[in-house]
């Protein structure tokens, strides 16, 4: 049965971001929250119904004729993401309306993140490749804008680039492969494409299709050799950083492989590219966590650890690493977002991001440590909170991997004790050890800043209590989706002594060596070059001079700012490619002639030979622009005489317009001066007139030969008022038959339009602007 | 600019006399010649010949809006002009729906008509940007001395 509900979420996100651009900065904050929490509601008054798996389907969305099959769809996968997405996104309102309070962009950040929330419910809930797409987009756009919020600075400028560039490209990559799916699928609705499971992967483009859509999950998620936009992108403010560079966006990614997950699962290609790249990305942005002091840039480095962990969980086959891979989603929401938030009040309060000039702060701020210390130690994994019962799951999973299994445990042996440490680093060595001066005296901020935190915190805490709730009323559900089949969860917070146990000790315990090795690890691992040359962000920054200069060096050979060359150019071009065509296809031909009557009719073409042998021989510019618009007047004559009374209409009014405006343009530019070409110049051009007028006059020759097909015009003819309610033929093909075209060609006007106020005005005279 | 005395009196009908014929033409164009795009010509020579004989700025006063904001008004009506039929009747984008009007006589209104108004907007801003923009572009040079141009 159709459900509104999904449709109905949209519209508050888009009626919240219409009314925050309106009213004023303090009600915009105000407005955002309010959609967040109604949305909230809403989700969690579905949640019980999607937990008995009933999928909340609103086909309203479906346009068949733009080739939308599906509609939007709430199941579990979806609510899991779109309960962090609300429910972050609340705290991070109130939390930036004190963040930014008197900041002039607050209410173009606000409305911007509030836009961003709507495109990303819209992702997770698109039941159609088509809108997943579109909102995927937008997304990367909000993020883009985001990112550059402080577009003054230039690097602030430059990092927004970059994450556009690297995620908008993985978007095309995604585009693709979602387009050659569902081509293979016969559906874009992505329920249709997991039931069509066996002819996506039978389609001769199976393996490419998989691949474009890994790298532009790849891309969004910040998988390694992609990873280094999302560090870069931590020059966006802090409630920006939290939003969507930990909690959501950058989940997207890791969002669409789980839901297309059913459809791969059991290949091997997709298995081995998603375990072992994300194995690679979480141990590489470990190691690269271990060597920042940025305060931000640590965190960006943990997220990217996440999200390899992610997606390796995604690769890895049996049932427990769906749940794995759900629970450790929501468990690193909620310390990440938190962190994120702790690391923007410590740099508010005191003036530095930097984890060198920083300690011992709690005496100062002890709600922030209190908040911190609970994150970071659901972040480090301990009992009793919800990132041990995550902890415990992935290793589970790893060790069912089978024959992988040493490989995965030795690699996430690196990522998990990094995440120790750095979590020790974030609470214990900035909390609790000895104090450094900092530029400003910290204190705590307003609880519209720490509420976000403590209750981020304080629920990793409680579901660690009663990890029962969320394995009931969430995981389940969106494991079964990320599975294509049931599944039975039941997440427990003791599991008595098992292997998993140990190893999970062993793990803390390295963690805890690397922490207290951390002051003098973090230097001399930042001191290695050779890592730095090794980022693949150096790829990017040579690929994007090499394009910005071969830009230049196309522009300089074919905008030369001749303009008699490139007219000639153009003139060239089109005379010899009718001329060459006609030649090779055997085109020339001379139609019948009837016995030549002398006809009065044809004192319109004598008018168009006069004006145009005026018009070549005319001294000067003015000249030649009355002897054009004689040739124009003329053909306007030809078509009147011709019965073609609407060309006539048109042709007279755009030669009167034309003839206007020259003429203006022409009265005060130095149009008097003489010919200045020399011999061989016009011996040129007259040799390129000459072409172009045979090649003309050989073509409509060859067109008059060959006899007229009559269907289109007959039918046009006859359709026109029973369909069209017109007897104007002409009018009633341009704005209704083939309207679309008309459409297309006023744009074009548009564009021709912007061009030229936009060249007169660059080239307006100096002294006057 | 030349701007005499007895062209700056008939301005008004120069103006509008083209004005009212391009509206005439818009409307009559499904059945007889005309349409959107002759009758924005005719619309924009009226703008033309008033910001000969007042100056540009009076010719942009007459219009209200920016010339490029006209076109991208004609661009967003003409567009919308197509969504109707997805929405009441799923048929493709520009399908134009029919509304027979009550009135005893035959006279259908289709969106076709809302189509031909984005078509005539467009155009009418088209000309006007490059007429008024190279008309203030030479009261520059001219240092402003003839005093009808004006900065936009």
């Amino acid at each position: 049965m159709p459900q509104p509900t999904p449709f109905t979420i949209l519209l508050i996100g888009l009626a919240a971001s219409l009314i925050g651009s309106v009213v004023s900065v303090r009600w915009t904050i105000r407005v955002s929250a309010l959609a967040a929490f109604a949305i909230l509601v809403i989700l969690a008054g579905s949640a019980p119904r999607i937990a008995a798996d009933v999928a909340l389907f609103a086909p309203l969305w479906s346009m068949p004729s733009l080739g939308m099959a599906g509609g939007l769809r709430l199941d579990g996968l979806a609510l899991v993401l779109a309960l962090l997405i609300a429910g972050i996104g609340l705290l991070v309102f109130v939390y930036a309306g004190s963040y930014l309070h008197g900041d002039p962009k607050l209410r173009r950040l606000v409305v911007t993140l509030t836009i961003f929330m709507t495109a990303m419910l819209g992702s997770v809930m698109a039941d159609d490749v088509i809108v997943l797409f579109v909102f995927w987009e937008m997304t990367s756009l909000a993020s883009f804008f985001l990112i550059a919020t402080n577009h003054e600075n230039a690097n602030a400028r430059r990092c927004a680039q970059q994450a556009l560039l690297v995620t908008g490209g993985g978007g095309l990559a995604l585009l693709a492969g979602l387009l050659l799916i569902a081509i293979a699928a016969g559906t874009t609705s992505i329920s249709g494409i997991i039931a069509a499971k066996a002819a996506v992967l039978a389609h001769p483009a199976a393996l490419p299709a998989m691949l474009l859509v890994i790298v532009g999950c790849f891309t969004k998620s910040a998988q390694v050799p992609f990873h280094f936009w999302l560090p870069n992108a931590m020059v966006a403010p802090t409630p920006v950083s939290t939003y969507l560079h930990s909690a959501t966006m950058v989940k997207l990614g890791v969002y669409l492989l789980a839901r297309l997950n059913p459809v791969y699962q059991d290949e091997y290609v997709w298995q081995h590219t998603l375990t072992w790249f994300g194995l690679a990305t979480a141990a590489t942005a470990a190691l690269l966590a271990l060597r920042e002091t940025d305060l931000k840039r640590v965190l960006a480095y943990t997220t990217v650890t996440a999200l390899g962990t992610l997606v390796m969980l995604i690769g890895i086959a049996p049932e427990q690493s769906a749940v794995a891979a759900i629970t450790f989603l929501v468990v690193h929401a909620f310390y990440k977002a938190a962190l994120f938030m702790i690391a923007g009040i410590v740099d508010h309060e005191t003036g530095t991001r930097d984890l060198g000039r920083l300690g011992g702060l709690a005496r100062l701020m002890p709600v922030t440590a209190v908040a911190a210390t609970l994150a970071a130690l659901s972040m480090a994994g301990l009992p009793p909170f919800v990132g041990f019962v995550a902890k415990e799951l992935i290793l589970e999973a790893k060790l069912d991997a089978g024959p992988l299994s040493a490989g995965l445990i030795v690699l996430g042996f690196i990522a998990n004790a990094a995440t120790v440490a750095i979590a020790g680093v974030l609470s214990l060595r900035l909390f609790f050890g000895e104090s450094r001066p900092t530029p400003e005296t910290p204190h705590d901020p307003p609880w519209r800043m720490t509420i976000g935190p403590v209750v981020l915190a304080g629920l990793g805490l409680a579901f660690g209590a009663a990890p029962g709730v969320l394995g009931q009323f969430l995981v389940e559900p969106a494991a079964s989706a990320v599975l294509g089949r049931p599944a039975a969860v039941s997440l427990k917070l003791w599991h008595g002594f098992t292997p998993v146990l140990l190893l999970s000790l062993v793990t803390m315990g390295i963690g805890i060596l690397l922490f207290a090795q951390w002051e003098r690890l973090a230097p001399r691992l930042k001191g290695q070059g050779l890592i730095d040359r090794l980022c693949p962000s150096r790829l990017y920054d040579s690929g994007m001079h090499a394009i910005v200069r071969a830009a230049e060096r196309t522009t300089r050979l074919i905008q030369h700012g001749r303009l008699r060359d490139y007219l000639r150019t153009l003139f060239v071009v089109t005379g010899a490619g009718v001329m060459i065509t006609l030649l090779a296809r055997d085109g020339l031909a001379l139609p019948a002639f009837d016995a030549p009557a002398i006809d009065w009719r044809a004192v319109a073409f004598l008018g168009i030979m006069v004006g145009a042998i005026a018009a070549a021989m005319a001294k000067s510019l003015l000249r030649a622009v009355m002897a054009m618009g004689l040739v124009g007047f003329a053909s306007a004559a030809v078509f009147l005489f011709f019965a073609a009374p609407d060309l006539a209409l048109t042709q007279f009014a755009v030669e009167t317009l034309t003839i206007v405006i020259l003429a203006v343009a022409l009265s005060r530019l130095p149009h008097q001066r003489a010919d200045d070409r020399d011999r061989r110049q016009a011996l040129t051009d007259g040799v390129i007139a000459l072409l172009v007028g045979s090649a003309a006059t050989a073509l409509l020759l060859a067109v008059l030969a060959s006899p007229l097909d009559p269907r289109l015009g007959d039918w046009f003819g006859s359709a026109s008022v029973p369909a069209a309610h017109g007897r104007n033929v002409v009018n009633v093909i341009l704005v209704d038959f083939r309207a679309l075209d008309t459409l297309g060609e006023i744009t074009v006007l548009a564009i021709a339009a912007f061009a030229i106020v936009a060249l007169l005005r660059s080239t307006r005279p100096e002294a006057n602007r | 600019m030349i701007q005499t005395l007895i062209l700056r009196t008939w301005a008004p009908l120069l103006l509008w006399m083209p004005v009212l014929v391009s509206l005439y033409i818009l409307l009559r164009g499904h059945n007889e010649p005309g349409g959107g795009f002759i009758g924005g010509l005719f619309a924009s020579a009226g703008l033309l010949l008033y910001a000969t004989a007042r100056g540009v700025a009076a010719s942009r006063r007459v219009l209200v809006l920016h010339p490029t904001v006209v076109v991208g008004l004609g661009i967003i009506v003409a567009a919308v002009s197509g969504l109707p039929s997805l929405v009441a009747s799923s048929q493709p984008y520009l399908t134009h729906l029919w509304w027979m009007t009550p009135l005893g006589v035959d006279l259908p209104i289709g969106t076709t008509l809302l189509f031909d108004v984005g078509v005539y907007l467009t155009v009418v801003g088209m000309s006007c940007a490059i007429f008024f923009g190279l008309l203030s572009w030479q009261a520059d040079i001219d240092g402003g001395q003839s005093g009808t141009g004006e900065r936009s």
